[in-house]
């Protein structure tokens, strides 16, 4: 026997920076690898994604106009947080993917670093995607990145945090806000990250985060006229097709998922910043 | 601000007198009133000017229409010499090539006016005698505008004097360009009184004042003055008229008349030296102020080698065929 | 307004253009027969047949689908880029060269006046061609990679309102990134379309790496949904983007989509006013209308609105509405009896729902599709004519008090595509940029293009960019 009882946590959703639990009432139960009990982690329903896309777009105005240097800033205070957090993460993982310890450290290390990586990125955006156009006028004229507006991450079923993270650190440096649905098997890092945005400084509504299943929810999202993108990385097998049909609706940006989940630890790229990225063009006349 | 643009505001019975601008009268109380004024009038886009008057230059002015266009131009010229040579013998020769533009057809139009210096106006006066064409002198230290008040003024007085029923002054745009807006528009008002009867053409020299936005502030300035006609250039400076120019200052006539019901002229001068450049002039007239400037009354041209172009392509019109330059007066 | 200057017909010439009774597909460097039954086009002026036009199907889309294919994998994907890039200079100055023909042939086709067909269109498309024709051995420093790569086959499909220019948006940088081309023009304006066709063969463009396929929405629709497309680029209506948006769904096609447009041209107090004037027409006046990109909404503050509507409406009075063909015209014909009807719906639901109608005295031509320059003012933004696109010379006055609630109303539309501001304050101009929802800003101009600008739309305005370094990543792929 243990000296001492320990204190379970209640899993439960991130939006709109509170944890509510599901509107349904409806938990599920979360499991090791092995299939031993981990938690009832709630169950979010259509209505919970309503709200998650209403909080998101509450924040955009406010996350889409912070300055570059700022929003670096808060996201690097995401890895800052999670670094304090870094054991609890590796049970974590370690439970929900059937992983070793070390391996564990190895995907959490990953995920704090690659919030770093992103940090860096947010004041360099406009310089690397924005363009002055020499117009054959008299004319300045420049493009630069703006933000889609409310991106929804079907985020992938496997890699839990390292996975999440990949998907949605790109989301936030380039501005939008994000409504997540989380691996189904496997949410309880995500839920432990909402902890770690909720106690760093990112603003309450930017990242939304939803445990349940995404061929539940993702329809819901991938219809909602309010919602400007989607991204299908983890859509659950044959159901990306009818996805992005949806998504077709109010012409929102799609990101296919790949034929199967994809090595996370790999470099990144830009693609994932870009593809939920808007070019603005500017002209104005050059006169005395 | 006011620039209010529907005369139809304005009853008939309530409009003041010619040459008063009579709402705004506040706006000259002190040298403060008058620059907030003028640098409340609307700002002007310089490359949004210069497309609307290269699109209106694209007009393309045929057949009937160009045949009125020329004959109104002829009509609209002020026939202008402005050297330090000229003599009672060159006013008298312009005078009559004023009268009878084209020698082989007595058809062709009179000019508007002759435009020489002070101390000749008594000689084209003279040439003209019986004509109905006017004489314009240019005067107040033309065209530097360098010289004391005083002197202006009996420059001008000299000129009236000598016959010259129009006067071309020109502002200081050294005060203007300085800011000291009242001192102009003092001098324009004192100008306006030694005139007398004699309409009172007020040359900004746009080339010197640069700006649109100065174009517009110097157009209101003067017509707040009481001019009678505002003009473009002394033809000294280059650059000297301008389509963007022209366009500002008709926007201004046509504001100035929808606020206060008197319409004031428009004389672009120097540069203007093909038909193509009048008629370009005469669209942008037509469809910037309309029908109602478009008379020797209220646009003339100053000119010189720009009536030989009007008189050739008229003789094209009507032969149908080329002439050259032979085939029209040396000025 | 009142004129002695009454300006005297000055038609452009037809006799520069030679239009053949009918025309076939241009498949793999040739004019063949289409399989479906011939559509006419008429020039909307005069409702005059102009020629009677294949209409390709599935069968001939797959020929010049096939047709793309192999030149793309035989000659234009192994082509040196430099060469790629040759061809399109020799295109773009052709485009020059026989400008006035192209001019001219658009405006019988489209109705749009000649002034604008020979400014604006042809020399805009030429200039497209020009700058893609540099990029083509240059695309290492578009910023997508060492070694981006064509998709391979596009599919696009174009509107009727800029029949050319939109070939050239599409055409031109397709083939500098290496891709070939199945292009579908509009169904009541084909006509430039296949005298580009004329156009490649006079440059020696090889067989196949530009295929035009005419037809309306079947046609279009084969082209889109060909398996072996590799890239669909549409430009047009947002209800057909969705359906397009739908056909490629799961498929592994890459689109761009170019859609429609509601934008907000906001009037600030201190703005240049003569300018504004200036564009607010260019805005909403400029080819009839039928610009996606249109300044359909008029948001002006309140405190200029009488003096703003004042001087516009005397402006409106000026423009020249009739023959496409003179020089002098302003306003063409609607290019079609649909789209006028549309007009007029939407207008006629405009003025029921209680907001007003104000048109000049404007006499139109009896026989073509005509609709006057149309101001409608004491628009609320629940008004359809503040929410729909009415493609089509209707403008929507609306107005505002402060620039939060002009920034709130210009937002609140499903489109993104456009906006204008007008005022002489830089630091508001740069605010009020930044807070738009629109691909592209106008800020004391308005509807001016150039092809190193991109362009392109948020929202439901579709995405990708035609023009620019940016234009290029919707043609390859990038590569690390």
């Amino acid at each position: 026997m243990p000296d001492r009882l320990a204190v379970r946590k209640t899993y439960k959703l991130y939006v709109n920076g509170a944890f509510p639990r599901s509107e349904s009432g409806r938990t599920y139960e979360v499991t090791d690898a092995r299939g031993a009990f981990l938690a009832n982690a709630a169950h979010a329903s259509r209505k919970d994604a309503r709200d998650a896309v209403v909080a998101a777009r509450g924040a955009f105005g406010k996350w889409s106009r912070a300055t570059a240097y700022n929003r670096g800033q808060v996201l690097y205070r995401v890895a800052e947080v999670m670094e304090g957090r870094h054991a609890q993460f590796c049970e974590e993982v370690a439970a929900g993917e059937g992983l070793s310890a070390g391996r564990a450290r190895v995907v959490v290390d990953a995920a704090i670093d690659r919030w770093v990586w992103y940090a860096g990125w947010t004041d360099k955006l406009a310089s690397v995607l924005g363009s002055a156009n020499p117009v054959a006028g008299p004319f300045f004229d420049f493009s630069l990145p703006e933000p889609t507006g409310v991106v929804a991450v079907l985020a992938p079923q496997r890699s839990s945090l390292l996975g999440l993270v990949s998907v949605l650190a790109p989301v936030l440096a380039g501005g939008n806000t994000a409504v997540v649905v989380t691996s189904r098997e496997r949410p309880l890092p995500a839920v432990t990250l909402g902890e770690v945005l909720a106690t760093s400084d990112v603003p309450g509504g930017v990242v939304n985060l939803l445990t349940g299943d995404a061929a539940e929810i993702g329809p819901w999202l991938a219809e909602h006229d309010d919602v400007d993108a989607i991204d299908l990385t983890g859509a659950p097998a044959g159901r990306a097709l009818e996805l992005e049909r949806l998504a077709a609706g109010s012409i929102k940006r799609v990101l296919r998922p790949p034929a199967e989940e994809p090595d996370w630890t790999a470099d990144p790229g830009t693609g994932r910043m870009t593809r939920f990225l808007e070019t603005k063009t500017v002209w104005h006349p050059k006169g005395v | 601000m006011t620039h209010v643009l529907d005369p139809g505001t304005l009853e008939a019975g309530t409009r003041p007198a010619p040459g008063s601008g009579a709402p705004f009268d506040d706006v000259t109380r002190s040298d403060a009133a008058l620059r907030a004024f003028l640098h409340g009038l609307p700002g002007v886009d310089q490359v949004g000017a210069e497309q609307r008057a290269a699109t209106l230059g694209t007009r393309s002015i045929k057949t009937t229409a160009k045949a009125w266009a020329i004959d109104t131009a002829i009509s609209m010229v002020d026939l202008t010499t402005l050297e330090g040579a000229d003599t009672p013998g060159k006013v008298r020769s312009l005078a009559a090539k004023a009268r009878r533009p084209d020698p082989t057809d007595p058809a062709a139009p009179a000019v508007a006016a002759v435009c020489v210096y002070g101390d000749l106006a008594g000689v084209a006066v003279e040439a003209l005698e019986g004509t109905g064409i006017h004489v314009a002198a240019v005067a107040t230290a033309f065209p530097s505008g360098r010289a004391s008040r005083e002197v202006k003024l009996a420059d001008v007085r000299d000129a009236v004097g000598n016959g010259a029923d129009e006067i071309d002054m020109v502002i200081d745009r050294g005060a203007f360009l300085s800011g000291r807006y009242l001192e102009v528009f003092e001098e324009i008002v004192a100008v306006k009184e030694a005139c007398g009867t004699a309409h009172l053409k007020v040359i900004l020299e746009t080339g010197e004042l640069v700006t649109l936005d100065n174009a517009r502030r110097a157009s209101w300035l003067a017509m707040l003055a009481g001019a009678d006609f505002i003009k473009t250039s002394t033809g000294k400076v280059s650059p000297a008229a301008t389509l963007p120019v022209c366009l500002v200052m008709l926007e201004a006539v046509r504001d100035f008349r929808a606020a206060t019901g008197t319409q004031v002229g428009v004389k672009p001068a120097g540069g203007i030296r093909t038909t193509k450049d009048a008629v370009k002039h005469l669209v942008m007239v037509n469809e910037t102020v309309g029908a109602d400037w478009l008379s020797p009354d209220w646009f003339r041209f100053g000119a010189s080698s720009l009536l030989n172009d009007l008189l050739l392509q008229r003789q094209k019109l009507r032969t149908g065929h080329y002439s050259g330059p032979d085939h029209v007066s040396v000025d | 307004m009142t004129s002695l200057f009454e300006y005297a017909p000055a038609p452009e010439s037809r006799s520069i253009v030679d239009v053949a009774p009918s025309y076939g597909l241009f498949v793999d460097g040739e004019f063949v027969d289409g399989s479906g039954e011939p559509m006419k086009t008429v020039n909307p002026a005069t409702e005059e047949v102009l020629s009677e036009i294949a209409v390709g199907t599935e069968a001939d889309v797959d020929r010049a689908v096939k047709a793309a294919r192999r030149a793309f994998t035989r000659v234009w994907g192994p082509m040196r880029p430099a060469d790629r890039g040759k061809y399109l200079f020799r295109i773009a100055r052709i485009l020059q060269e026989r400008a006035r023909e192209f001019a001219v042939l658009e405006s019988l086709d489209n109705g749009k006046p000649i002034r604008e067909s020979r400014d604006v269109d042809v020399p805009l498309a030429a200039a497209h061609f020009f700058y893609h024709a540099g990029w083509a051995d240059k695309l290492a420093h578009a910023g997508l990679g060492p070694d981006p790569r064509p998709h391979g086959v596009a599919g696009q499909v174009i509107p009727w309102n800029f029949p050319l220019l939109m070939l050239a948006w599409k055409v031109a940088p397709a083939l500098a990134t290496g891709n070939t081309v199945v292009l579908k023009p509009a169904e009541t304006t084909p006509l430039t379309a296949l005298l580009f066709a004329e156009v490649c063969r006079q440059a020696d463009l090889p067989p196949g790496v530009v295929n035009i396929v005419t037809g309306a929405g079947d046609t279009g629709r084969a082209v889109v949904e060909h398996e072996d497309v590799d890239k669909v680029a549409f430009t047009g209506s947002t209800e057909v983007g969705r359906s397009i948006a739908r056909a490629v769904a799961g498929t592994r096609k890459v689109l761009t989509l170019e859609l429609g447009g509601k934008a907000a041209n906001i009037v600030f107090d201190d703005a240049p006013i003569d300018q504004a004037v200036e564009g607010i027409v260019r805005g909403i006046f400029f080819n009839q209308g039928h610009v996606c990109c249109a300044g359909s909404r008029l948001l002006v503050q309140e405190s200029v609105h009488d003096e703003v509507i004042a001087s516009l409406q005397r402006r409106i009075g000026t423009l020249r509405v009739g023959d496409p063909l003179d020089k002098n015209t302003d306003i063409g014909a609607i290019n079609s009896a649909e789209q006028l009807a549309r007009i007029r719906e939407l207008s006629d639901i405009g003025e029921a729902e209680g907001a007003h109608r104000w048109q000049p005295v404007c006499e139109l031509p009896d026989r073509g599709f005509w609709f006057p320059p149309t101001v409608f003012t004491d628009v609320s933004p629940a008004h359809r004519i503040a929410r729909d696109e009415v493609f089509g010379p209707v403008l929507s006055v609306l107005t505002f008090r402060t620039p939060d609630e002009a920034v709130a109303k210009a937002n609140n539309t499903t489109y993104g595509l456009s906006a204008g501001i007008w005022t002489e304050k830089g630091s508001r101009i740069l605010a009020i940029a930044d807070r738009l929802r629109a691909g592209v800003v106008w800020a004391n101009t308005f509807n001016q293009f150039d092809p190193t600008s991109p362009f392109g739309g948020y929202k439901q305005s579709g995405y990708g960019r035609e023009g620019g370094r940016h234009g290029l990543a919707a043609y390859l792929k990038e590569s690390s």
